[in-house]
């Protein structure tokens, strides 16, 4: 496929802007030490504007936010707000300016109510007492401005993931503010909350608020943006109209090639005896009764919002949480007694979702990550071996494209899309028949998000099954051989073929939500 | 994806050493220098080793406490247990003096070991099977082996028989080509725990399970059998310190070990184990034991600080080495 040649960038900044902008950055820099993160970004924000800014991890736009937000000082260029020139000392002075920073990790105390989070180091009161009450009252205001059904006095930590997130944005939108920088809100939101979220967006456009967005989704900028600034490798490309750019120009004006197809091309499919066979299982506090079967060379997709039971039902197979199964047949043999232990021998191994909590020991070295869940494939015998053990990275760094300085950094200070291979690559290495990935492509960019599709296609052509859990329905309808829907912890559709759609897998998603009312569990 | 990012530098052969993980050795070497500057008496071999052979029972169960700290958990029991074996084992020797005669130190050194171990299966138990915490578990068991100490002395003193005290006097007092056999003991207690933890698949999915309980559970460890076993082996560590003590005073008493848990702690934390757990330093916690008796030693050498201010100047290394670690680790 031949891509629309790219439009020219606009002079930035833009030349025919009808407003004065809120905040203007030029020629921003960062330099840490020797290494240069970020150079020569000049950028303007409009009051009631959407500016996005797109680019591949690593592309510098975390670097952009903070120094906007003053979370970090540039070490090049300067900035104005209304004209005025600024210098931010920290993320305080900032805000007193009117520009804050919606961070993409949810930092909110767990323990502390919701208003108590929303004021929290800017109580309301008198002296020395705080007013709990003024504070409720101004919290549920802020609350229903932004579309939470969450109540002042409930704990955060009680909430889902996407109830926390706009506590969060609540939080930034206590105060009036100039310009609001949102980095990657939708990343932890199911397709439905990311619409409220897209209608907070588009009303503090229409409240003259400038907002800077960045997101990996670029379905969203499109619907969302009025421009578009694209960063890659520290560098910026240019500031569009996002009239001007589709989802494939943006992708390759960030990945800078163009994008051979993002998905690989389907198989053909195989008949042959299912290798799992699943009746009846039902997760403590998370899935009903499902009964599914799994195929050699297939990927099984599973849709559903976050919160269905997705996680719970894959979790609860593997042994991880409570659950009751009428019967689980792995391969013809039939597993009595589920625990990880057995379902691992049994050839399966899932991929968590979450690769920081639960996949990856960030503080240890990339070897100790890599073998720990095929230590005794690794190391016969009682003693840990170091030859082989450096053997089996250095295969995995090559084979899964890792990309790291050195193999002997630790986990955690891999990048997002680097942590996913090395998780991959580690529950590869027990040799398993059955992977079950879930969201294997949540927060990396396009080009690991490509290499990713390329290593499940691998795996599924070498006669392995895999079961894809994703909140992203074009990742479903790209790669998935069938999709299991699931709503409010039960399987409610399956769709095969043709029918493997966006549209189907939304409508089974959703519909009849009111019937079960409000909140699936999870 | 082009030729953006290059990858891969090669690998170094053997353990990358930063200097945190040096700190304790150094900080060892230099509180030796000092105590040199202060008293010459400090460095003659005989105080030396006087002072190592002191620190033998805080380092053994140190190197116990290394592991359960490293797998997550912590154990406040240690000096209560210690009595309470110490006082097991001489009632067993005694009775047994007379049926064996001196044979009855190996058997009561046996059922030491089993005891301790089981002692240590108790905690990791109620830890891990029945969920509480390891400080409220091990506080509650802290209690209920300082009593039982307390009854079985009746609130005075157990002494071995007798018959028994020339044998194994040897075991505190004796030396092998001059080296005496508690600082042996606790060498081999190092090496084997060192080995247990460094080479050994065992140690590497014990020290999964401290780093991130979720992590080695998704990854098929068996987290709360290895945080029991850490437990298992602190209770063998116990019984060992224990084998050792008893010929020093060669009785129990309702004060045996009273405090020895924090010391033992201190000098597993001032060796530069993380207390959050997936980091064990067994050599360090040695360091560290080393450190907390030769500064004891230098104050009573010199003349400087009253040997009552011991425990303060202990307790103030504690906040030293963990407000210097603070500073080295965030840059």
């Amino acid at each position: 496929m031949i891509a629309a040649p790219i439009p020219a960038p606009l002079p930035t900044p833009m030349s025919v802007a009808p407003r004065p902008a809120v905040m203007q950055a030029e020629g921003l820099g960062k330099t840490y030490g020797s290494i240069t993160v970020l150079s020569d970004v000049t950028i303007d924000i409009l009051p009631g504007e959407v500016h996005a800014v797109i680019g591949e991890n690593g592309a510098g736009k975390s670097t952009l936010m903070k120094l906007l937000s003053g979370h970090a000082r540039p070490t090049a260029g300067h900035l104005m707000v209304d004209g005025m020139p600024v210098d931010f000392d920290d993320a305080a002075e900032a805000e007193a300016a009117g520009i804050v920073l919606v961070h993409q990790e949810i930092l909110l105390a767990a323990d502390l109510t919701v208003a108590e989070n929303v004021f929290l180091g800017r109580e309301l009161g008198r002296g020395w007492l705080a007013d709990d009450r003024a504070m409720d009252r101004r919290t549920a205001a802020v609350l229903a401005r932004v579309g939470s059904a969450a109540h002042p006095r409930d704990r955060v930590g009680d909430l889902p993931l996407a109830q926390r997130q706009l506590v969060q944005i609540a939080r930034a939108l206590l105060e009036e503010r100039k310009v609001v920088i949102l980095d990657e809100p939708t990343a932890v939101l199911a397709n439905d909350e990311v619409a409220a979220l897209l209608d907070i967006v588009r009303s503090l456009r229409a409240h003259g608020v400038g907002v800077l967005y960045i997101s990996h989704r670029l379905d969203e900028v499109q619907a969302l943006a009025d421009r578009i600034t694209v960063l890659r490798d520290g560098r910026m490309i240019g500031t569009w109209p996002a009239s001007d750019l589709g989802q494939r120009e943006m992708a390759e004006l960030m990945v800078g090639r163009e994008l051979s197809m993002l998905y690989p091309r389907k198989r053909d499919a195989v008949a042959a005896a299912p290798i799992l066979e699943v009746i009846d299982l039902a997760v403590d506090h998370g899935a009903a009764k499902a009964s599914f079967t799994l195929q050699p060379g297939e990927v099984l997709g599973i849709g559903g919002m976050i919160g269905s039971g997705r996680t719970e039902l894959m979790e609860g197979l593997m042994g991880l949480r409570p659950s009751h199964a009428t019967k689980v047949v792995v391969d013809g043999r039939e597993i009595a007694h589920r625990n990880v232990t057995a379902m691992m021998k049994a050839g399966l191994v899932y991929l968590t979702e979450d690769r920081k909590g639960k996949g990856l020991l960030l503080d240890e070295e990339l070897a100790p990550n890599l073998t720990l869940q095929a230590l005794d494939a690794v190391n016969p015998g009682v003693l840990l071996h170091r030859r082989p053990e450096v053997a089996v990275l250095e295969k995995a760094v090559r084979e899964y494209d890792i990309r790291v300085r050195s193999l002997t950094l630790e986990a955690g200070k891999l990048s997002g899309g680097n942590q996913q291979k090395l998780l991959l690559a580690k529950v590869m290495m027990a040799k398993p028949s059955i992977v079950i990935i879930d969201e294997p492509t949540r927060g990396i960019d396009i080009g690991n998000k490509s290499q990713i599709y390329g290593f499940i296609d691998r795996m599924v052509r070498a006669g392995m099954a895999c079961i894809v859990i994703s909140s992203e329905m074009q990742e479903l309808v790209g790669i998935a051989d069938r999709v299991l829907v699931m709503r409010a912890g039960k399987i409610v559709a399956e769709l095969t073929g043709e029918a493997i759609t966006e549209q189907n897998v939304v409508y089974a998603a959703t519909s009849g939500r009111h019937e079960s009312e409000g909140r699936a569990p999870g | 994806m082009t030729a953006t990012t290059t990858t891969v530098a090669a690998v170094k052969e053997g353990r990358r050493i930063r200097l945190g993980d040096l700190a304790p050795f150094i900080a060892l070497a230099v509180i030796i220098v000092l105590g040199a500057l202060i008293n010459q008496n400090f460095v003659s071999s005989a105080n030396l080793l006087n002072v190592a052979t002191r620190s033998a029972f805080i380092a053994i169960i140190a190197v116990g406490a290394t592991f359960v700290i490293a797998s997550g958990g912590l154990d406040l029991s240690v000096g209560s247990m210690m009595a309470f074996v110490t006082g097991i084992m001489i009632m067993t020797m005694n009775a047994l003096a007379p049926a064996l005669g001196d044979w009855a130190i190996l058997a009561g050194a046996g059922t030491a070991l089993i005891v301790g171990m089981l002692c240590g299966l108790f905690n990791g138990v109620i830890v891990t099977v029945g969920r509480i915490e390891p400080f409220i578990v091990t506080l509650g068991t802290m209690g209920i082996f300082r009593a039982f100490i307390t009854f079985m002395t009746d609130g005075g003193s157990l002494p071995i028989d007798r018959s028994l005290r020339e044998a194994y006097r040897p075991v505190y007092f004796g030396d092998f080509l001059g080296i005496p056999y508690p600082i042996l003991i606790t060498l081999a207690v190092v090496l084997l725990g060192a080995f247990l933890l460094y080479r050994t698949k065992y140690g590497r999915r014990l020290t999964s399970a401290g780093s991130n309980a979720d992590v080695a559970r998704f990854s098929g460890v068996n987290v709360g059998g290895m945080r029991t076993s850490a437990y298992v082996i602190q209770g063998f560590c116990v019984a060992v310190a224990a084998i050792c003590y008893v010929p020093r005073l060669g009785a129990a008493t309702p004060t045996t070990g009273q405090l020895w848990e924090l010391q033992v702690i201190t000098a597993v934390v001032i060796g530069g184990t993380l207390l959050r757990g997936g980091k064990g330093r067994v050599w360090g916690s040695v360091a560290g034991a080393l450190i907390l008796e030769i500064i004891a030693n230098v104050m009573v050498l010199s003349d400087l600080v009253s040997e009552y201010l011991v425990a303060a100047v202990q307790g103030a290394i504690i906040i030293i080495a963990m407000l210097a670690h603070r500073f080295t680790s965030s840059r």
